[in-house]
């Protein structure tokens, strides 16, 4: 306890608070380093909400649901693989209406699962780990998906980093036509990249659906996908930094609201700005530092690629 | 429509417009526009709200025509959103947040011969008026039932925003629990925003993690409720509507918004040309504000008490703002035995006394 703050209680609900955006922010960072801007995260955030939440009240198992999340995720990533990838529609324009129609298709789907409980996600028992005064609160106390979205970022890191894999997605992102003379398939990597994203995205939805609400109620993302965005640039396109990103946003907003609970008059707006402010200084500093070098974003991104150009 | 009969209906109606008759006045229905904050899906305010849009409808059939934009940001985009509705031809709109009001009443003065409605503001004009619910009336029974039932003796309380309407709502859940309980404590919790049900969740969290074993809410979702039925042995209300998924536990008894009556009553004055811009401040007694279902999870004793204070209210016997009631500082409010004036609660932005948080600036 620190000044009425229960720290463990603080660093536990700030793990599953940011689980969602970090999730959907290690996605997008993949779709980002091929060079594609899917600026629809919150549209298909909220269409794995809903569809891992339909999914798991149906069969019964959270663990289908958020399969079933990650495909819905996946499926309307695809959409807009085809319609930027294939038909070479502009991607911010494309990414935007992806949110709106992602919106729209959640809200119809949904309407049935409206007032349902959903099956509980199992917390992982660790046995003695758990048990463990301070640490096993903070670390051996979560679901499983928490652990997962861990997992996945050391995953993503060491696959862009070390794979010949991710080095392609690399090439491509930052140019694509070098790639495409070199024989890579720069359009399938994008879907692929794509794809990953998508389902990353609808994960983290059918987390706030199933876990940390938990329930279906439309429009409950309320801009989750906007800030996943907002960390993918915080990171400067770095999967660990995404990890910090993300725990500082979540973070933020888990500590605001346990001061207000604990009885502290702070001030919730600074608080609140805090991590926006923190990302603007970010940019600022990476494109100080960045003058001679390389810079932090990927070179080709948003731009379409086609074989002719 | 036969090319005849479009020829007529456009004569008419140029006729009627070139008089400066409103269009309506032929057989063309009346045209009714909402704007809501949250969507229809939230299953509370906005979801009320609707109800009351879908009451006009059945009330006056083909006489009217009703539209809703949902989710409109409290801001900018709701004067854009509100323009939209006046140029479609909306006659009578209606604005049914707060946060609306001066978007509300900048479109309003841009349309003077649009009438327009704007929920719990304050902010009148020749074509704007405003109604509103005196939700601290419902707040005074679910003090008293979480007075008696708690054991911790924590309340907690999500708040939406330092205004008014919710000022008035933490005041009176907490003099009436503290009345039946002297040992009770309030804990608030403000989540700036209406609906964002999962910060909505982390904010019943972080109260149910400081012990609070009631949690009521001044924001849209039910997403408190899912999270008290989460944790177990924490007991809500449902808020705006009646959020009867979560009875007979966590919730326990509600607050119903029951807008349709007025609604109706409304789109009926405009179509017979009666309307006029005025403060509506409905409650128990007008029936505007509904207790639900008080449920089994409640000790019969208590359930009565509450049945009590709702018939005690509803008849205007007892004001859930009755003196001696002091200022959160010390200083008097209220003398034995005095109410305020609505002016007084409508503007309402101080604590009473006992309350620990402290206002944010």
């Amino acid at each position: 306890m620190i000044g009425g703050i229960d720290i463990v209680t603080l660093i536990a609900a700030l793990m599953a608070a940011s689980t969602p955006v970090l999730l959907a922010a290690t996605g997008e960072l993949v779709a980002e380093k091929a060079g594609v801007l899917n600026l629809g995260v919150e549209g298909m955030m909220i269409l794995g909400a809903v569809a891992g939440f339909a999914t798991a009240v149906t069969t019964g198992s959270p663990v289908l649901g958020f399969i079933g999340g990650a495909i819905a995720g996946a499926l309307l990533a695809s959409l807009f693989a085809l319609l930027t990838q294939i038909l070479l529609s502009n991607q911010t324009a494309t990414g935007l209406a992806l949110t709106l129609f992602g919106l729209g298709l959640s809200a119809l789907f949904g309407k049935g699962f409206e007032g349902i409980r959903p099956p509980p996600t199992t917390k992982i028992d660790l046995g003695p780990l758990s048990d463990m005064p301070v640490l096993g609160p903070i670390l051996f106390h979560h679901d499983w998906v928490v652990y997962l979205s861990l997992i996945l970022v050391a995953v993503t890191w060491a696959f862009l980093k070390y794979s010949r894999m991710g080095l392609i997605i690399r090439a491509v992102g930052e140019n694509h036509d070098a790639a495409h003379a070199l024989g890579y398939r720069v359009i399938a990597v994008r879907f692929a990249a794509l794809a990953f994203g998508g389902a990353l995205a609808g994960m983290g939805g059918a987390y706030l659906s199933l876990v940390r609400v938990p329930q279906w109620t439309e429009g409950m993302t309320a801009g989750a996908g906007w800030i996943a965005l907002a960390i993918v640039v915080f990171a400067s396109w770095k999967p660990e930094r995404v990890l910090i990103g993300a725990y500082l946003f979540g973070g933020i907003t888990a500590l605001q609201l346990q001061l207000q609970a604990a009885g502290y008059a702070i001030p919730v707006h600074l608080l609140s700005m805090a991590p926006y402010v923190i990302t603007v200084l970010v940019l600022v500093i990476l494109s100080a530092t960045h003058r001679h070098g390389a810079p932090a974003a990927p070179a080709a991104l948003g731009r379409s690629f086609h074989a002719s150009n | 429509m036969d090319r005849r009969s479009f020829l007529k209906t456009t004569a008419a109606t140029a006729t009627l417009a070139g008089l400066g008759l409103p269009a309506w006045a032929s057989d063309e229905p009346l045209k009714i526009g909402f704007i809501y904050v949250g969507p229809v899906g939230d299953m509370g305010w906005s979801y009320q709200h609707d109800v009351g849009r879908r009451a006009i409808e059945e009330a006056l059939g083909d006489k009217v025509q009703t539209t809703y934009i949902e989710n409109v940001p409290e801001g900018p985009d709701a004067e854009r959103a509100l323009t939209q509705l006046a140029l479609e031809g909306n006659q009578l709109i209606f604005a049914t947040s707060f946060g609306f009001m001066d978007a509300t009443v900048n479109v309003a003065a841009k349309f003077p011969n649009v009438k327009f409605e704007h929920a719990t503001g304050y902010k009148r004009s020749e074509n704007l008026g405003t109604y509103d619910a005196r939700f601290y009336e419902g707040r005074a029974i679910q003090g008293t039932i979480a007075g008696r039932m708690t054991k911790t003796n924590k309340i907690g309380y999500i708040g939406s925003f330092p205004i008014p309407e919710v000022i008035q709502g933490i005041n009176a859940a907490y003099i009436h629990a503290k009345k039946v309980n002297p040992d009770v404590e309030i804990k608030v919790v403000w989540a700036y925003t209406w609906f964002d049900p999962a910060k909505e969740a982390d904010a019943a969290a972080a109260l149910i993690a400081e012990g609070c074993d009631f949690v009521l809410q001044h924001t849209d979702s039910t997403a408190p409720q899912a999270k008290a039925q989460e944790a177990g042995n924490v007991y809500t209300f449902g808020q705006a509507s009646d959020m009867e998924a979560f009875m007979p536990s966590p919730r326990v008894a509600s607050t119903i918004d029951n807008w349709a009556p007025y609604y109706v009553e409304r789109a009926t004055a405009a179509l017979e040309g009666t309307w006029s811009a005025d403060a509506t401040w409905g409650g128990i007694g007008t029936g505007m504000v509904k207790i639900g279902e008080i449920t089994e999870a409640v000790p019969a004793e208590v359930k009565a008490e509450a049945e009590k204070l709702i018939e005690m209210i509803g008849s205007g016997e007892y004001h859930p703002f009755t003196g001696p009631l002091n200022k959160q500082d010390g200083s008097v409010w209220l003398a034995e035995g005095e109410t305020p004036d609505d002016g007084a609660l409508a503007g309402l932005n101080f604590f009473v006394e006992g309350v620990s948080a402290e206002m944010p600036k």
